[in-house]
């Protein structure tokens, strides 16, 4: 009965959210446009890094192969084709690359991941260089702001609906046990690879589409502007802020962190810089489980710790 | 997680979201409009960190700087009915991110509303913007972008204007000078030719190579290095272990500081010898000193043109330091003609852009008309001779100087 509530609520809000750009400028909708591209984002992360504690800086090699692969096919296929060839190009390598490192943990996979991004694009890099022979390629679509806000809300309904329904599936629950202790879960039955795996894919695929909706906007892009690490760092520190292995975390950190960070590059674009990284530090010493796990951590008596904010056990 | 738990979750977000609306609708509503205006209203979005800090701060954002002090300190932009206004200026960092420099336009031209709006530095950036400005009505003088196919962003965004050239005009024009230096006997008819893995270097390379071929010049030595290049004893070595007698790097500036101090180490001072962005900064010069005699590069400047040396000597005693030989000047320029457009039409933004696409503006850069919306005046070939920068190619435009080959050895 109260999720049926839930999804009513859940449901209008999504159609307040659908209609709001049409009452918006088009300076509104362009930060509706980024809100909900981070909320995707930090939701996407969260739905793999959430329950597993594998912290992938992985982030901006899919949102840049979602990016290109608009740019390269735009001018040749119909829309809706392309955005199926991001998904399947971002599965593939997602896939590649799942099943070759998620035996790493820790720190290793948190390498791993961020040279990952630097890989694919010095790889594009160096295709576009020695085979095609140019760098940077131009997306010329008829996609105004207001277009690709709908894709991203539509996308960001499904990446909730998704995260919501693995973590009441035995999934999830195979997930939230390998974040506990890998070795535990092993042992009690649970095949680590593959529920890793699946989870890892769909996350990727997700970021993948991130990309190629948003990508359109710049007009022009070649690998530096695609490939920037800096999406990495602020999908995980807006999902870290918001509580990574909650429903709405991602969503609830993203907001306001984008909000603060449009706020501050309009009004202090000096010290932008400086700020953000005083705010990362406070983010980390006051906040590491999340503002969610915070606000609960208030109300619940002192001396109860929920499971979630356990320290993990070492199970490298 | 327990049903109660989501539904709070749940109402907490919706919540969240709502507060969220609330706040951009109180954001789309703060710009009013203003009849009895008192200033002139500008806005930019430039690369004031990140990686793109370093090539703005050199040419675009002390010139924008210069110029509005310049202008304010004149009393303000002159109007068609004599009166002056002083500029506002609105300035944010892009951060060198697309969607930030595309967030930043769609702010300064909805939520500050301002009169004109300046380019960001470098060609994806104002590739970028193109649509919103053609959207939103705003005339863009896109000076730091080197695009071969601006002929066709003109078509695309009629008030979009290209003041650069594009890579095929400084491979070609270089492949002239030196067809001619060849004829004269003062190089041979080989090439040791390098390029950055960047979108800069691929398309200068990738016109220089039937440039040359053209020309009739054999490429000895091709090679592409990645743009984290800092080592070049390799590429240089072997680069004077061929026979040619030309060398050219398509490189940014990094790169070009870096070959320019190794060949000195490594003793190699071929009869010609290219260098890509950089070349043309003051800081070139006074990291070489007297060895940047006979260095050839993109850009340059007229000696003798009275009006160039009068912004040089401002833009020295204002920012503090000497402007570059390129792109400098010409952001100035284009700086200037917005100007001039304002006092000739007013601050109707359709108007200006007309007359900046039809008019004839008095600048430091020399008269500059636009041809389809685009610059085509320019200096494709510079040269260091007597500690300037001159522009040599092309050879038949009005203070051109003379190519000087062989460059001299190192000191």
């Amino acid at each position: 009965m109260s999720t049926t509530v839930a999804f009513i609520l859940a449901a209008a809000a999504l159609a307040g959210l659908a209609v709001a750009p049409l009452f918006l400028n088009a300076y509104g909708i362009g930060l509706l446009v980024g809100m909900t591209g981070y909320v995707v984002l930090a939701s996407a992360w969260a739905m793999f890094s959430g329950p597993t504690r594998y912290v992938s800086l992985a982030t901006v090699a899919f949102f840049g192969i979602g990016a290109y692969t608009v740019a390269v096919l735009s001018e040749t296929l119909p829309y809706p084709l392309v955005l199926l060839c991001a998904c399947a190009i971002g599965l593939t390598v997602a896939l590649i690359v799942g099943l070759s490192t998620l035996r790493l943990a820790g720190i290793y996979f948190v390498i791993f991941t961020f040279g990952l991004a630097e890989l694919i694009r010095q790889l594009v890099t160096w295709y576009e260089v020695n085979v095609t022979g140019t760098l940077g390629r131009y997306i010329f679509l008829p996609f105004e702001g207001i277009h690709i806000y709908w894709q991203l809300l539509a996308l960001a309904a499904v990446t909730l609906l998704l995260s919501w329904w693995i973590s009441r599936s035995r999934l999830g629950l195979a997930l939230r046990a390998v974040g506990d202790d890998e070795v535990v879960a092993a042992h009690a039955g649970i095949n680590v690879s593959r529920a890793k795996l699946m989870l890892f894919a769909l996350s990727a695929t997700i970021i993948t589409l991130v990309g190629a909706i948003q990508a359109p906007r710049w007009v022009y892009v070649e690998p530096a502007i695609v490939f920037n690490p800096t999406i990495s760092f602020l999908t995980l520190i807006m999902a870290l802020l918001g509580g990574a292995t909650r429903l709405w975390g991602p969503a609830l950190g993203a907001v306001p962190l984008f909000l603060l960070f449009e706020w501050l590059s309009a009004n202090f674009p000096n010290y932008f810089s400086i700020i953000l990284g005083i705010f990362f530090i406070c983010i980390v010493f006051f906040l590491p489980q999340g503002v969610l796990a915070k606000i609960e951590g208030l109300r619940r008596p002192a001396g109860k710790v929920p499971p979630e904010d356990k320290e993990r056990s070492g199970a490298a | 997680m327990s049903q109660t738990v989501l539904r709070r979750a749940f109402l907490r977000s919706v919540s969240a979201f709502g507060a969220a609306a609330l706040f951009l609708s109180a954001m789309s509503e703060g710009a009013t409009a203003q009849d009895d205006r008192t200033s002139v209203r500008i806005g930019y979005a430039v690369s004031l960190s990140g990686a793109n800090a370093g090539g703005a701060g050199i040419t675009t954002i002390p010139n924008y700087r210069l110029w509005v002090e310049d202008v304010n300190a004149a009393g303000g932009l002159l109007l068609p009915d004599g009166s002056r206004l002083p500029i506002e200026v609105i300035e944010y960092d892009d951060r060198s991110s697309s969607e930030e420099a595309v967030r930043a336009v769609e702010r300064l031209a909805t939520q500050d509303e301002v009169d004109f709006i300046l380019p960001p530095w470098g060609t994806g950036f104002n590739l970028a913007i193109a649509p919103l400005m053609a959207r939103a009505g705003y005339p863009q003088i896109a000076v730091t972008a080197v695009t071969d196919r601006a002929p066709e962003f003109v078509e695309r965004w009629p008030s979009s204007f290209w003041l650069l050239g594009g890579g095929a005009d400084y491979s070609t024009a270089l492949a002239a000078v030196m067809a001619e230096a060849r004829d004269a006997g003062a190089i041979n008819n080989q090439v040791a030719m390098i390029s950055v893995a960047d979108g800069f270097g691929i398309d200068l390379v990738n016109a220089a190579r039937p440039a040359l071929a053209e020309a009739g010049f054999e490429l000895v030595y091709d090679e592409v290095f990645p743009v984290g290049t800092s080592d070049f004893s390799t590429i240089l070595n072997e680069a004077r272990a061929t026979t040619a007698d030309s060398f050219v790097a398509f490189s940014y500036p990094p790169h070009t500081f870096a070959l320019m101090q190794q060949s000195q180490v490594v003793d190699y001072s071929p009869p010609l010898f290219y260098l890509g962005v950089g070349a043309g900064f003051p800081v070139f010069q006074n990291m070489n000193a007297e060895n940047v005699e006979g260095v050839m590069s993109l850009g340059g400047i007229d000696p003798n043109n009275p009006q160039n040396a009068a912004y040089r000597e401002r833009h020295q005693e204002v920012i503090g330091a000497p402007a570059d030989y390129w792109a400098s000047v010409i952001t100035y320029s284009s700086l200037q003609m917005l100007q001039q457009a304002i006092e000739r039409v007013g601050l109707d933004r359709e108007a200006v852009t007309q007359e900046l696409a039809t008019g004839t503006f008095e600048t430091a850069a020399g008269t500059i008309t636009l041809e389809n919306n685009q610059l085509r005046d320019l200096w494709w070939v510079g040269q260091w001779q007597g500690g300037t920068f001159v522009g040599v190619a092309p050879t038949d435009r009005e203070g051109a100087s003379a190519p000087q080959l062989p460059k001299p050895g190192w000191n």
